[in-house]
């Protein structure tokens, strides 16, 4: 390749060496005027070299020019030729940047947005609730392969990272619980410390946050490249309910799966609890076992495993919902999917308070 | 013919798995010329491009493309081969997070450095070469139309004027009207351009329209090459179904009536 050269001679206009879309931005078009504008020194050209000739060709017009071209060939002509056709007259005028009114348009856009977007939920929400009990009441419509292997993807598989999650925690509290007791010579409290945050809260809450990092986001995912690729409107001009096809077999799934997730957990955090005991405070087994049993009533379990539907419901609910939000492009799935996950995981922890004010009025 | 082919293919094996697409199959292309890939539908056409343009290792046999060979270049040259071709897939394949003015500069921004406001320009040209009009710059691929879709691959096929192009099924779905458009549109190109074009299409108008050869794929090779006349002579089943069908002679008769 030739650098590109432009020369001003005698009222001409010369051109010489290769007019490429690499090399044509070192032209000056910018100065000078003439009567002409000569191509025989052009050697390789295509659409960029095309198209600086062609913006020469304007400014001269406009300057009140007639510019001729000379001594291109065949190909040449032709190409600038084309470009004339499809060359805006006017390039499109540069926007400035947003003003006070435009920010102030987009706060007020983002609150409209989010409001409608809670509604949109509340509506889809009620939407699910009706399908499922329409499914309740005609059961043959249900689908067991579905549920069933949802249930084997949320349930099943979260099996070894929700326990080895619950005895680490129980392992944790065990070991700061003896530090703070041992002080006291109240070592033997542990057991209390242990199974009462783990059996009302920790046990359940933790497992949904998993959950809802692992399935909430992979329902939106799914439901999602489906949308994307218009999966879903397939469906319903086959006659499927996509809530009854795709969403209702997972909330399902995940309502029946949570509560036993939540039951292995507690489990598994009693476990860990009680080997740490064991090792740094020296309480027994025996003593932990017995312990348990005589000083824990079992509704701290029944106020843990109570919460876990209504988790699963809005990890199910968020996850199907920002799935069929997804529009046609692969950004959006991202984006959604990631949304999807921490507004389940914020509503989890909302709704958990909630419950404890709830518990602490009725003094259970 | 004396020239050196622009793309040469030899003894090209391709499977995947047990299923042999292509086995021994020979092709070649000259500078300047449109050169239709038919066969029937999972004759191994998409494949056989994108073994081309290196998307694809192909089993054994050699492919040249401009005298070099794709099949085990080194990055720097695969790099320096890919900037000479252009390629348009079957559905489009526009990146969807990206609006049609991004999709048309991004291989400008990745292969050159260019101010903004020539990408711009020069992608606003290519877009209304294609024919879309001057509001599809700013849309989303999710926003247009299938045939719409089609063009602005195109589009971003020819942004850096590239000597090939590769061009899958570019009428399929297009009205009748549009895919005459677009074949004008591709012989248009050719001219002021120089370009060479590889078509892939079923589109008969198009075969008689703008293709200098045909070639014709079954049975994992190439079974005959020819200009559309020849093809008519060719003692094949498939070959005379396709050429001598309902379809072939109303195009026939079309063209003969011009
Ligand atoms: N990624 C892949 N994995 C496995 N098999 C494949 C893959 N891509 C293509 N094939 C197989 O290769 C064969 C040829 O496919 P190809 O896409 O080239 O067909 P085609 O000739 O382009 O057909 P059409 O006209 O329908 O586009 C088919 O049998 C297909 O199943
Ligand atoms: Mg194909």
């Amino acid at each position: 390749m030739t650098r590109p050269q432009i020369a001003l001679s005698e009222g001409i206009f010369v051109l010489e060496g290769d007019l490429l879309i690499g090399t044509v931005e070192g032209l000056d078009l910018r100065h000078g005027l003439a009567e002409a504008i000569d191509l025989s020194g052009v050697r390789q050209f295509d659409t960029a070299g095309a198209w600086a000739i062609v913006t020469l060709e304007r400014r001269l017009q406009s300057a009140g020019l007639n510019p001729q071209i000379t001594g291109a060939s065949a190909l040449q002509t032709d190409l600038i030729a084309t470009l004339r056709q499809n060359m805006l007259l006017t390039e499109a005028p540069s926007t400035n940047g947003p003003t006070i009114a435009d920010r102030l348009e987009q706060l007020g856009r983002k609150a409209v947005s989010s409001l409608q977007q809670t509604l949109a939920i509340i509506g889809f929400l009620g939407q699910v609730v009706a399908t499922i009990f329409g499914l309740v009441l005609r059961p043959s419509r249900i689908r067991w392969t579905a549920i069933v292997h949802h249930m084997q993807q949320v349930g099943l598989n979260a099996v070894p990272i929700v326990s080895l999650m619950a005895f680490l925690i129980g392992v944790v509290l065990a070991f700061q619980g003896a530090a703070q007791l041992r002080q006291f010579g109240a070592e033997v409290f542990v057991v209390d410390l242990i199974a009462i945050s783990v059996l009302r809260e920790l046990g359940i809450l933790l497992t949904a946050i998993i959950v809802a990092g692992r399935s909430g986001s992979a329902f939106t995912a799914a439901i999602g490249s489906m949308k994307m690729r218009e999966e879903i409107d397939a469906m319903r001009t086959l006659g499927l309910d996509p809530v009854e096809v795709l969403v209702a077999p997972r909330v399902i799934a995940l309502i029946l799966m949570l509560p036993v997730l939540g039951i292995i957990a507690n489990f598994s955090g009693l476990v860990g609890g009680a080997i740490m005991s064991w090792i740094e405070l020296g309480v027994s087994p025996g003593v932990f076992q017995a312990r348990l049993a005589s000083n824990t009533g079992v509704w701290h379990l029944g106020v843990g495993l109570i919460k876990a539907p209504f988790f699963a419901l809005i990890i199910g609910i968020v996850g199907c919902f920002e799935g069929m939000q997804v529009k046609g492009n692969a950004e959006s799935l991202g984006h959604l999917t990631s949304t999807s996950v921490v507004l389940s995981i914020f509503l989890v922890i909302a709704a958990d308070a909630l419950f404890s004010i709830f518990f602490a009025i009725l003094e259970v | 013919m004396a020239a050196e082919p622009i793309i040469s293919v030899r003894g090209l094996i391709t499977r995947f798995g047990k299923h042999t697409v292509h086995e021994g199959l020979d092709l070649d292309v000259q500078q300047g010329e449109i050169i239709g890939i038919v066969g029937g539908s999972g004759a191994g056409k998409s494949v056989l491009l994108r073994a081309v343009v290196g998307l694809l290792k192909p089993a054994d046999g050699q492919i040249t493309v401009f005298g070099e060979n794709v099949r085990d270049t080194s990055a720097d040259d695969y790099r320096r081969l890919r900037k000479r071709w252009g390629v348009m897939f079957q559905d489009g394949a526009l990146f969807s997070s990206l609006n049609v003015q991004q999709n048309v500069e991004a291989p400008m921004r990745e292969q050159l450095d260019l101010s903004p406001e020539t990408r711009a320009a020069l992608a606003a040209i290519k877009v209304r070469m294609v024919g879309l009009p001057d509001d599809a710059l700013k849309k989303m691929p999710s926003e247009l139309s299938g045939g719409m879709r089609k063009r602005a691959g195109f589009a971003r096929a020819i942004a850096l004027d590239p000597e090939i192009v590769f061009l899958d099924e570019p009428t399929a779905g297009l009205d009748p009207i549009g895919a005459a458009a677009f074949d004008a549109l591709i012989a248009q190109l050719r001219r002021a351009l120089g370009l060479t074009v590889f078509l892939v299409t079923h589109d008969l108008d198009s075969l008689h329209a703008i293709c200098d050869r045909i070639a014709v794929l079954a049975g994992g090779r190439v079974l005959a090459t020819g200009t559309m006349t020849e093809m008519q002579d060719i003692d094949h089943p498939w070959v005379q179904a396709y050429f001598k069908g309902p379809r072939a002679r109303a195009a026939l008769a079309q063209k003969e009536a011009i």
